[in-house]
């Protein structure tokens, strides 16, 4: 039977936190770094757990508790520009401090081996949790980003009564195009427009997919009864798009969106003059 | 058994489909509507599908021959107030329904079709001139 090597640290928690601070500091952790009320909860929890635990600290149920206060600790330091490196730090140093306190109270080399081995085994987990979390941290702040990124970047303007526009920036996909298309299409309905015009000036390179997005707007478009312009081809573009091989003859393809705005004009039968000074 | 109306409106058809297509009843108004076309020599056909929710495969066939059955007997067909989601379905499913016209709403639609008559007329008096 394993005895209860940890539960030895549980009277020195004052000596060990202090220890653990020092050592923060020497580690050179600006000061800040030291969040004095995080981390008496966090070394009281630890304790605890340690002392309740029979055999593996790892399997108690006190020790989950200890692992959330270190996923909730991880984050919000992440969240204040902590590095993933100074997290790991924070642990390894109270792996530091615990041990120098174990090898004064355990004297037979043996044991305390196999304490150490035992406080290694929970901390080092808890340095990976913290790294997840704070990998956790990072994704939903992308994934949030990209959510944003999506909405803003397909808006679509009235040009003119019956002409919308819509200018797209930056590269297309799969989710995008199906956001673009979505939204078009319904600013069609909504405003009755009977032409569309995709202005692709601001999208870096077109491969066989984006082309193939293209193309079915421009079709999705015409099912509803509109006319679709793509306007906005740069000299590259109309160069990879040929050596790819795709047909964009069925479409209306103009250089510029003045030029596509002209076309459609045209098209409603209208013109535009310059007025005479009389 | 339940049908789709068909509207007869001078030279014009007016199916307005306000249910949700099941297979027998798009079969149902394919004949019906032919055999309409042919009753009165219509010109032109306005499908109104803007109640229309859902479309897969064989609605979309369906609409597609119909099209092609009336361009046969003479008559024009417009879709008109097809939904986005629609739209979007029938491009993924592969079907851009090359035969068919499409119009933004009924009012767009008979434009159309009386542009695409005129267009016809002119070609037809052009014919006539042209044999005197």
């Amino acid at each position: 039977m394993q005895n209860n090597l940890l539960s030895g640290l549980k009277e020195h928690e004052n000596k060990l936190l202090t220890i653990w601070s020092q050592l923060l500091i020497d580690g050179g952790s600006d000061d800040g770094a030291v969040e004095e009320e995080e981390s008496k909860e966090f070394a009281s929890l630890f304790l605890k757990a340690a002392a309740a635990a029979e055999g593996k600290i790892q399997d108690s149920q006190e020790f989950e508790k200890v692992e959330d206060l270190i996923v909730g600790i991880a984050s919000s330091r992440g969240k204040r520009g902590f590095s993933p490196r100074e997290n790991a730090q924070y642990l390894i140093t109270f792996k530091e401090a615990a041990s120098k306190i174990l090898s004064e109270l355990i004297k037979d080399p043996e044991q305390l081996f196999d304490a150490n081995l035992q406080l290694n085994a929970a901390l080092d987990n808890m340095t990976i949790l913290t790294f997840e979390a704070f990998m956790r941290g990072r994704e939903d702040i992308i994934s949030r980003q990209v959510d944003e990124i999506s909405e803003i970047s397909t808006p679509v303007i009235t040009v003119w009564e019956g002409v919308v526009a819509l200018p797209i920036i930056g590269t297309l996909d799969s989710s995008r195009t199906q956001i673009v298309m979505e939204n078009l299409l319904q600013q069609i309905v909504d405003t009755g427009s009977s032409i569309a015009i995709l202005d692709i000036s601001g999208v870096p390179a077109v491969d066989s997919l984006v082309a193939q997005h293209l193309i079915k707007t421009v079709s999705a478009t015409r099912l509803m009864g509109a006319e679709c312009i793509i306007s906005g081809i740069r000299p590259e573009i109309a160069q990879t798009v040929v050596h790819l091989g795709i047909d964009l003859t069925g479409i209306i393809t103009k250089a510029s969106l003045a030029s596509a705005l002209k076309t459609a004009f045209d098209m409603l039968q209208l013109s535009v003059v310059k007025r005479k000074i009389v | 058994m339940e049908r789709i109306p068909i509207l007869k409106m001078g030279d014009f058809l007016l199916v307005t489909i306000q249910v949700d297509l099941y297979d027998q009843l798009a079969e149902n108004l394919e004949s019906d509507l032919i055999n309409t076309i042919s009753k009165h020599s219509s010109k032109g056909v306005l499908i109104d599908i803007s109640a229309v929710s859902i479309i897969d495969s064989f609605m979309g066939r369906i609409l597609g021959n119909i099209a092609v059955m009336s361009k046969i007997m003479d008559a024009q067909t417009v879709v008109v107030g097809m939904q986005p989601a629609v739209a979007i379905t029938l491009v993924e499913l592969g079907l851009s329904l090359n035969g068919v016209i499409s119009a933004l709403n009924v009012e767009k639609g008979m434009d159309l079709l009386r542009s695409k008559m005129q267009i016809s007329d002119n070609e037809e008096q052009d014919y006539d001139d042209d044999i005197e």
